[in-house]
């Protein structure tokens, strides 16, 4: 049961100019033609680039210049250990002044580890070591090429390219997505008119590395221009197939446009290859070309100035790490429109305003947006949800947004998650329309964050609760396994004891023997000593004998119960239970001890009173001698 | 260094604001009540101005004591569309405690009680309205006929007089009021056929009395087409979607026409129950109260289609002529459970088929 249309089905509809629509969407108002009017330019070398070591989703690569280094423009700053990491190149040629953190182009402007570079004005290459001849070369090679030259995907997201490109699944169709439905952005419309021909070599590079049954160039139908060039520049391409895609926001979400183009559904824990499809930026393909072609890393990008803000909107090339204050003097930003500065990274739908004019254009920075006061309300007029359903009607994901909200408001978590939270692209088309003007995005970022924190920290207790019962259920298992021990042991002694005929009947009744033996020796000697004339204090002798008889004795069961202790301490005991098993063995020693005291002082008892006896005894035979 | 402005996307709004969706549907009724004055007089309006100024201060005081931003609650213009609904749902003569009443009840314990706009779970002005039924069947079962055929015809004065003080300037009661040309008191076409089956006529009978001379039902098919007007008016400026007034018409349509063909004698035709009563104004602008109707695509079309099926239902064998109120706030009571089982298919789920293969 495949509800979605096949290879066939698409490739007929598609010829026809006859797609799919995704639900719901918006039509804000565009506003393109504020920037995409004039050619692209480029922005004069600036004094101090910041380059942020992580401009990609993933993991930073390890940093190879040390502070003072002279760099040459494209020599790598980063190189790249982990599949999932990017290096970063220099913009230009310098000095590496520092390396320190700085102001992240990030919603949060959180701090994060950059490479601070001065330029020294001459802009020297590095070496280029373009691949002659791409058709030749290996595929193996060219990922690791695009790799090294630091590409990651530029329509947004920052996914690392190469991990992309190196697919094993069957795929049908190669999506070079040029819709750039955010309005006011201009870049990829521009970076198509100007240069087709570059973004189409990047697609052939992708053709010859993933082998695709069908390249889809999609273009939405607000460019014309842009849907032109591209069809010239892929007109001698049988299976290249330029798309004109209707005009509707969220048009150019990965999800929303695989929807259009072939009606498939991405299925929500997947990727779009589960439907036989991936998805690159024209943005990304020119780099790729100019990676392989031309042998540059990727050093700069399109990124259109504009909003009323911008007394001269536009499109520049801007090297990555410039920092935006440079871009807001190449615009002309005019501070007299703005009675509190707003300055928005990206688009007017997902763009996030930045903290600091010092934060500098990464990989993924298509726009700076500077509205005028009036121009874009501020959404600081919060009311009561009044259950419209204006925000269903636009949710191009068909989720339930007020419930969502609802639910991320009064934290329920759980219920948002059932009312799948996050299957939300975060693409504002319902905070868009609501008539509350209920920053709903907001809500969900913040309900987001608290679920993956709930869920960290469930893990982290979860797996202290692993290793806490797992301990539990072995010390359990060594103290069964001692107690048998112990049972044995006192068995064995128990059988050893009716053996011998009670041992400590035998004991006292030997020591008394013992006390009677010695005490006649005792008088033997006291006789002897008498008749040599040196008479020993007697009282002491006997208490040193029977001392001696004692620790004698004392000693004996000491060493029965070190015996137990050191069996117990030779076996392989984890230190963790340590603690415990010695816990255990001191309860059980000073069992062993109790009852080796008693015996003591039931012998000494013994001893004494023979004493008592011994000492009258001898007193009397003194008296009679 | 300056200290930039800092909030969260989309910084983008559309320029519709709950005040700008609560005016549109007050300006859409304007069609409906100016044909209401063409045909019954001036007292609709009267009735309007007093739920307005009752809801607005109603509001504004429990505003206050709750702390609230009073300004720009009453801004909203939420208790102004619910005492509009009310004050064109009543008989325009009744007196004017009524409506006050009404709208006092409206704002004051539905929505207010509730905790405020969004988390009233009934239709205000529908369940004021069926509390003012009970309470007061009297004056609010006292319809007018059409001013063509009555008796006296009133002016403003006499609306603002007779709803004050209960007689015209010229002294007549509303009972004297309703009395039409062959000095029989005269009800709704909706009661006049409900009375003559009750008698024993068949609705064919009953509609070739007088009262339907091509006289008595036309205001009645008037002010509903009016209505109809302003609710196509809504549904193209997009603020309200077709699918409650849409189903609820549909089904109304769908189960008196079989009803009708079942027995013709007993069941009214839809066009008679469509254009009759207040189903156009329930359809378009009661029923779509968003707060209070179901906010899923397929629960819209059940919780109309299931309004209209009532509202035949109640019409044909229950004990009120029109029967609006009673279906809207009956389904009012099943939104939760329609929205929970309606939820549409998120995107990407169930698309495992696809995966797999
Ligand atoms: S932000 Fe999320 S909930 Fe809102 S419309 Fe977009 S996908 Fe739907
Ligand atoms: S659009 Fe806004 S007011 Fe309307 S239902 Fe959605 S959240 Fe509520």
């Amino acid at each position: 049961m495949t509800l979605f249309a096949d290879y066939d089905e698409i490739i007929e509809r598609i010829s026809v100019n006859q797609l799919w629509d995704f639900p719901g969407g918006v039509h804000p108002p565009q506003q393109k033609a504020l920037s995409n009017q004039s050619n692209i330019e480029t922005l004069p070398l600036d004094k101090t680039f910041y380059v942020p070591i992580k401009q990609h989703i993933g993991v930073d690569g390890r940093i190879i210049v040390s502070e003072g280094d002279s760099i040459l423009k494209g020599q790598a700053l980063t190189a790249s250990e982990a599949p999932f990491s990017v290096p970063v190149h220099a913009p230009t040629s310098g000095i590496v002044k520092k390396v320190t953190e700085h102001v992240s182009a990030h919603p949060s402007g959180i701090p994060e580890l950059s490479i601070i570079i001065d330029a020294d004005g001459q802009d020297t290459w590095i070496p280029l070591k373009p691949v002659a001849d791409y058709a030749k070369t290996g595929k193996s090679e060219l990922i690791e090429r695009i790799c090294d030259a630091g590409i990651s995907g530029m329509g947004g997201a920052g996914f690392p390219t190469h991990i992309k490109s190196n697919n094993t699944k069957p795929l049908e169709f190669l999506i070079i997505n040029g819709i750039e439905c955010e309005p006011y952005i201009s870049s990829d419309d521009r970076l198509m008119r100007e240069h087709a021909w570059q973004i189409r070599q990047g697609i052939d590079i992708l053709v010859h590395i993933l082998q695709p049954r069908q390249v889809i160039i999609a273009v939405e139908d607000n460019k014309p221009e842009a849907l032109e060039t591209m069809s010239i520049a892929c007109q001698q391409k049988t299976n290249y197939q330029v798309v004109s895609v209707p005009t509707k926001y969220p048009a150019g979400g990965e999800k929303q446009l695989v929807q259009v183009l072939t009606s498939r559904e991405v299925p929500s824990d997947g990727l779009p290859i589960d439907v036989g499809c991936i998805m690159y930026n024209v943005g990304t393909c020119y780099a790729i070309a100019d990676a392989i072609v031309e042998g540059k890393p990727l050093i700069e990008r399109v990124v259109t100035l504009t909003g009323k803000g911008f007394k001269s909107p536009k499109n520049v090339w801007a090297r990555l790490g410039t920092p935006i204050q440079t871009l807001l003097k190449h615009g002309d930003y005019d501070d007299s429109t703005q009675s509190s500065p707003r300055f928005i990274m990206g688009g007017p739908m997902m763009g996030f305003t930045v903290t600091s004019l010092l934060t500098p254009i990464v990989k993924i920075s298509n726009c700076i947006l500077v509205p005028a006061d009036n121009e874009l309300p501020h959404p600081d007029d919060e009311r009561a949800c009044i259950r419209c359903s204006a925000c269903s009607d636009a949710c191009p994901a068909s989720l339930l947004p007020q419930q969502l909200f609802w639910y991320s408001k009064s934290k329920e978590l759980e219920k948002a998650e059932e009312y799948n939270l996050f299957d939300c692209i975060e693409c504002g088309a319902c905070a868009y329309v609501c008539p509350s003007e209920i920053p709903l995005v907001h809500y969900y970022r913040q309900a987001k964050a608290d679920i993956r924190n709930q869920r960290e920290e469930k893990e982290r207790s979860d797996k202290a609760k692993i290793r806490f019962e797992a301990r539990k259920a072995r010390l359990q298992k060594e103290k069964e396994e001692r107690e048998e021990k112990h049972r044995i042991a006192a068995e064995a002694r128990k059988a050893s004891l009716n053996k011998d005929g009670g041992a400590a009947k035998d004991k006292i009744a030997a020591a008394l023997a013992r006390a009677k033996a010695k005490k006649e020796a005792l008088a033997k000697k006291q006789t002897q000593n008498d008749a040599l004339g040196a008479p020993a204090p007697e009282s002491d002798k006997t208490e040193v004998a029977s001392i001696d008889e004692v620790s004698t004795e004392s000693a004996s069961s000491q060493t029965s119960a070190k015996t137990t202790n050191e069996t117990e301490q030779a076996k392989p005991v984890l230190k963790s239970t340590a603690n415990e098993s010695s816990d255990i063995t001191a309860e059980e020693d000073a069992e062993a001890k109790a009852a080796a005291k008693k015996k003591r002082v039931a012998a000494a008892v013994a001893k004494a009173k023979a004493k008592k006896l011994a000492a009258k005894q001898i007193k009397k035979e003194n008296n009679e001698s | 260094m300056t200290m930039l402005s800092l909030s969260s996307s989309p910084h983008h709004h559309n320029r519709r604001d709950t005040g700008q969706v609560m005016r549109l549907v007050c300006y859409a009724a304007i069609p409906g009540i100016l044909t209401n004055v063409w045909f019954f007089g001036f007292g609709i309006l009267v009735q309007a101005a007093i739920a307005i100024v009752t809801a607005l201060v109603t509001e504004g005081v429990i505003m206050e004591l709750r702390k609230k931003k009073t300004e720009r609650i009453l801004k909203d213009y939420s208790a102004v569309l619910a005492a509009l609904l009310l004050a064109i749902s009543i008989p325009p003569l009744a007196p004017w405690w009524v409506i006050v009443i009404g709208t006092f009840f409206a704002i004051a314990i539905v929505k207010q009680l509730y905790g405020g706009l969004g988390y009233n779970m009934f239709n205000p002005a529908m369940a004021a309205y069926v509390m003012l039924l009970i309470s007061f069947p009297v004056q609010m079962t006292s319809w007018l006929p059409p001013l063509s055929i009555a008796e006296q015809s009133h002016t403003l004065w006499d609306a603002i007089h007779t709803i004050f003080t209960g007689f015209t300037s010229t002294g007549f009661s509303v009972e004297q009021l309703k009395v039409g040309v062959d000095g029989a008191t005269m009800a709704t076409p909706l009661d006049a056929v409900k009375t003559a089956l009750l008698q024993g006529y068949t609705v064919t009978e009953a509609q070739e009395h007088i009262i339907f001379d091509g006289q008595y039902g036309k205001g009645w098919f008037w002010v509903a087409t009016a209505y109809l007007a302003g609710g196509l008016f809504l549904i193209k400026t997009k603020v309200i979607n077709w699918h409650i007034p849409g189903s609820m018409l549909a089904a109304a349509a769908l189960l008196s026409f079989v009803l009708f063909l079942l027995d013709g004698d007993q069941y009214a035709s839809p066009l008679f129950h469509i254009f009759n009563g207040s189903l156009v104004l329930g359809a378009f602008f009661i029923a779509t109260d968003p707060v209070s109707a179901s906010t899923t695509i397929k629960g819209r079309l059940i919780f109309g289609a299931a309004i209209g099926f009532w509202v035949i239902i109640i019409r044909n064998w229950g004990g009120y002529p029109d029967a609006i109120a009673f279906a809207v706030l009956i389904m009012n009571m099943t939104v939760p459970l329609i929205d929970y089982y309606t939820q549409p298919r998120t995107y990407g789920h169930q698309s495992k088929a696809r995966k797999s293969s």
